[in-house]
């Protein structure tokens, strides 16, 4: 018989493909069914943020940080008023960082559990993501309860929160914390030794801690390879220092690693959750500097000087000094940074956002390159990418 | 880290670099190291060798733009060591005309951020292996964060029933791009009001 000379064939992957977590397009060059080479083009959900950004006042760029990573939209948040506050030099009153590490904790059990199921169906197990959406719902009627909003909050200020938790809240959410653990063990039950959900994760995407340094992983991605780097453990912002948790880590650096490491972090912040619930002194929400943060609406019916801070706040805005800074927090995701300049004026000269998926997908290439195609999906899964947050 | 430490460390950069780096400073609790754009690789790989500094993550790669100055464009680089926990800036400048060395061969994460700054500020990175468009259309032109590029941008797409397909237009605005100034007049705006044109002249000699 004749030698056939087989070609490498290039592939599609998207943009609209269900394993593609939004719209990715990724250019395959295939050998048979092995990978040899991955083009990811992202940007297909740019949207200009940061231009927008710089013609905006600072209150107003505030909400199209819930728009990055609309799967944990106060996370995002957190980032950039801890940018504002760092350099116009707020403090927060205490039961406003309570409230903001409660809620940042609630975003991280919204993103892992949207992500462990997904990654779960993905790879073929359709059942976790049903239950856990149903859980998801609970944690979005929280975002509801405090912002009226489900998903983009908008509920962070510069100098805190913008309003107290309703009365009752924390006790519902006490409650969810003790029911939930169980749910978390069905889902567990139904994966961590299923055989075909580990034969498609074990030993897939591995890497180990000096790669993942070099290309920029943070997060559980750098955790699973047993490098214990936790920005909550390494630079504490807020109240973090106070609270007891651990920082999960894997030991293998594969996409089986992950998935485990992030089931261990929605433990942790259920742990989280509860200390904040305990520890909550009462107080203020929002910083009492009228400079930057708006009089309560009672005082404002009062006081003369109330309304002119409340009216000036809402036309010229606050003005930042001069400077630089960056601020990097753990995002569910990994590392969410944002670069903030401020010339002094009402709006940001610059502001640049880091966000963790960028890093992260960049690497598909170097994660795929040998591995079959039907690994790409699990890889992907186990990234943890939403493309609001990489395209910006 | 305390102030303190990082102004020690800023030193040891500045006097290991004595040649490559310009600058350093601390503000807000953050290093940030000005250096030759020209000698950026070498920076870079020192920052990342040195036993003090040992900044092994290339946590962010960004450009800005400040069209006031002669070299407008800075590209910043932000550092992380995981290992001594402290964090840093690097910053160079350049212009549209001027290539900055790649930081790739240092740094692998440096790929798609440098393609990320050059697609939005038209800044070159000499030897990138792969310098496409990274964020924009296929087949975009301009540099959209630029300070002179309008934020409405050059060209809207609509689907066009007749072609069959999505067309480019140019930019039709039905009002005038709204942008409003809402600084101050007398706390920090720079223009001068009308009628106080006369007010910073110094008075005459006489007058009264």
């Amino acid at each position: 018989m004749a030698e056939v000379d087989i070609k490498n064939y290039c592939l599609n992957f998207g943009p609209q493909h269900p394993a593609a977590h939004g719209v990715l397009r990724m250019v395959m060059e295939l050998d048979g069914e092995i990978i040899e080479r991955v083009d990811p083009h992202i940007g297909l959900l740019h949207r200009g943020t940061e231009k927008l950004i710089e013609y905006k006042q600072y209150l107003q760029a505030m909400p199209y940080f819930d728009r990055l990573d609309y799967v944990a939209p106060m996370n995002q948040e957190h980032a950039f008023v801890l940018a504002i506050e760092k350099l116009a030099g707020i403090e927060v009153p205490e039961r406003g960082q309570y409230i903001r590490v409660l809620f940042s904790e609630i975003g991280r059990i919204l993103n892992h559990l949207l992500n462990l199921t997904t990654h779960a169906m993905d790879v073929g197990a359709l059942t976790p993501i049903l239950w856990g959406f149903e859980e998801r719902e609970i944690l979005m009627e929280f975002y509801e309860a405090v912002s009226g909003a489900r998903l983009h909050a908008a509920y962070f200020r510069p100098g805190g929160v913008h309003q107290d938790m309703p009365k009752g809240l924390a006790e519902r959410i006490y409650a969810w914390t003790e029911t939930f653990p169980k749910v978390l063990e069905d889902m567990e039950a139904l994966l961590i030794d299923n055989r075909i959900f580990k034969q498609r994760n074990v030993d897939i995407g591995r890497f180990t801690a000096e790669e993942a340094l070099a290309w920029g992983f943070t997060g559980p991605m750098l955790r699973s390879t047993g490098m214990a780097w936790d920005i909550r453990k390494a630079e504490p912002y807020e109240v973090y220092d106070k609270l007891d948790f651990q920082v999960a880590i894997g030991t293998s650096g594969d996409c089986y690693d992950r998935f485990m490491l992030r089931l261990a972090e929605i433990r942790e912040s259920l742990k989280i959750m509860r200390q904040c619930l305990n520890d909550m002194p009462g107080g203020p929400v929002l910083s009492m500097n009228t400079k930057f943060a708006p009089p309560r609406r009672g005082e404002m019916k009062r006081s003369m000087e109330a309304l002119i801070h409340h009216f000036k706040l809402y036309t010229e805005g606050f003005k930042v000094p001069e400077g630089e800074v960056y601020v990097g927090i753990e995002a569910p995701k990994g590392e969410f940074g944002v670069y903030l300049v401020s010339d002094g004026t009402n709006k940001p000269y610059r502001c640049k956002i880091r966000a963790p998926g960028f890093a992260h997908m960049q690497a598909m290439d170097f994660l795929c390159r040998g591995h079959m195609l039907a690994d790409a999906p699990a890889v992907l899964g186990a990234m943890d990418i939403v493309f609001g947050e990489v395209d910006r | 880290m305390t102030d303190k430490a990082l102004e020690g460390l800023g030193d040891h950069i500045a006097r290991s670099l004595e040649n490559e780096v310009i600058s350093a400073t601390v503000a807000f609790g953050e290093l940030t190291v000005v250096a030759r754009a020209e000698h950026i690789q070498k920076v870079l790989t020192f920052l990342r060798d040195d036993q003090e500094c040992m900044f092994k993550q290339l946590t962010d790669l960004c450009g800005a733009d400040y069209p006031e100055r002669v070299r407008r464009f800075d590209v910043v680089y932000h550092l992380l060591s995981v290992q001594l926990n402290q964090r840093m800036r690097v910053k160079v400048e350049t212009d549209a005309d001027t290539p900055v060395p790649t930081a790739i061969e240092v740094f692998p994460a440096a790929g798609w951020y440098e393609r990320e700054t050059w697609d939005m500020y038209g800044v070159f990175f000499a030897d990138h292996p792969d310098l496409r468009r990274m964020l924009t259309d296929y087949g975009f032109q301009g540099h959209p964060l630029r300070k002179d590029f309008p934020m409405t941008g050059f060209v809207e797409v609509r689907y066009s029933e007749e072609a069959k397909r999505v067309v480019y237009e140019p930019v039709k605005l039905t009002q005038e791009f709204r942008s409003f100034d809402f600084l101050s007049p007398w706390e920090s705006a720079q223009y001068i009001l009308p009628g106080d044109e006369k007010a910073d002249e110094p008075k005459k000699e006489g007058a009264k």
